[in-house]
């Protein structure tokens, strides 16, 4: 889960040019929208871009959004959980 | 009618060069276009994270105001609805409209598409300074000083504009070039008449 998490906060900073960000600005549970990294709806939709590119995983269901990007945590929950070949298995 | 308006300063930018006023503002020769923007960016001490995440002409575009306004008190002198922004280019947003796509062979990025018009720029210099007045985008095959003096005299003489930013704003791919002019109706120490023949003689001399 560590790897998965500095693995993320790398892809996150590259994919929405957050070129003041490094990866240790990015803690595990703090939240990406708002008060935390300060995402907005554009970023939303990149990294569910982010998600089917690098890990092959589709957000099916859009309500999900807030509870998957509320973290780098959770989004490392989330991919664990769906990786293709947790789902073939 | 009031006729008196001036072109109070002018920013240009092309080719590894910024200058103001026609005096070096900063240069970084031999880099690219895009590591040139990241060096003036630097250069401007700008804080404002949100640029990294624009396309190299909304980059070119906050620059250029933001070296046109800095020591100005431009807020403190004017409502937010009376300054105007009326641009100008030859290939609207044909460089960001290439890589949207290209990325379109896979995974289409939205946060490419969402620069893919020329008048988006407007909107990020109008957020960036809380500017609320009246603007436009127009795509011309080359620079028209005399339609722009046309237009911009237009808004003032309807009363819709006290200022106004206007002028040149132009990227693709390695070549690109920003000449902005603000026009006030109040003459300072450099300021020249906002008149078609200065505008096409500041856009015609190498910077501005």
């Amino acid at each position: 889960m560590d790897k998965l998490m500095a693995q993320l906060k790398r892809q996150i900073i590259e994919r929405l040019n957050l070129k003041d960000l490094r990866p240790e600005n990015i803690t595990d549970d703090a939240p990406l929208f708002v008060e935390g990294l300060g995402l907005d709806s554009i970023d939303a939709l990149e990294l569910i871009v982010l998600l089917q590119q690098e890990y092959d995983i589709k957000l099916s269901r859009a309500e999900d959004g807030p509870k998957v990007f509320h973290s780098v945590r959770t989004m490392a929950e989330y991919i664990t959980e769906h990786s293709p070949s947790k789902t073939a298995s | 009618m009031q006729r008196d308006r001036f072109i109070t300063v002018s920013c240009t930018i092309t080719a590894g060069s910024a200058y103001k006023d026609g005096k070096p503002e900063f240069q970084g020769p031999g880099l690219n276009a895009a590591a040139f923007l990241d060096d003036l960016y630097r250069h401007e001490a700008i804080a404002y994270p949100k640029f990294h995440k624009m396309d190299h002409l909304c980059k070119l575009g906050i620059l250029a105001t933001e070296i046109l306004l800095k020591g100005s008190n431009h807020n403190k002198k004017y409502r937010e609805d009376e300054t105007g922004i009326v641009l100008s280019n030859a290939n609207a947003s044909l460089d960001v409209d290439l890589k949207y796509a290209g990325t379109m062979k896979t995974v289409a990025s939205p946060a490419l598409f969402v620069y893919t018009l020329p008048n988006i720029v407007i909107g990020e210099i109008a957020i960036r300074h809380r500017f609320k007045g009246e603007n436009a985008f127009f795509v011309f095959k080359s620079f028209h000083g005399n339609f722009i003096a046309g237009y911009v005299n237009g808004l003032f003489d309807t009363g819709l504009v006290q200022c106004c930013i206007c002028g040149w704003l132009d990227f693709l791919g390695e070549d690109y070039r920003a000449m902005l002019m603000l026009v006030e109706t109040t003459r300072s120490g450099t300021a020249i008449p906002f008149t078609a023949d200065n505008i096409n003689e500041l856009n015609n001399t190498n910077h501005g």
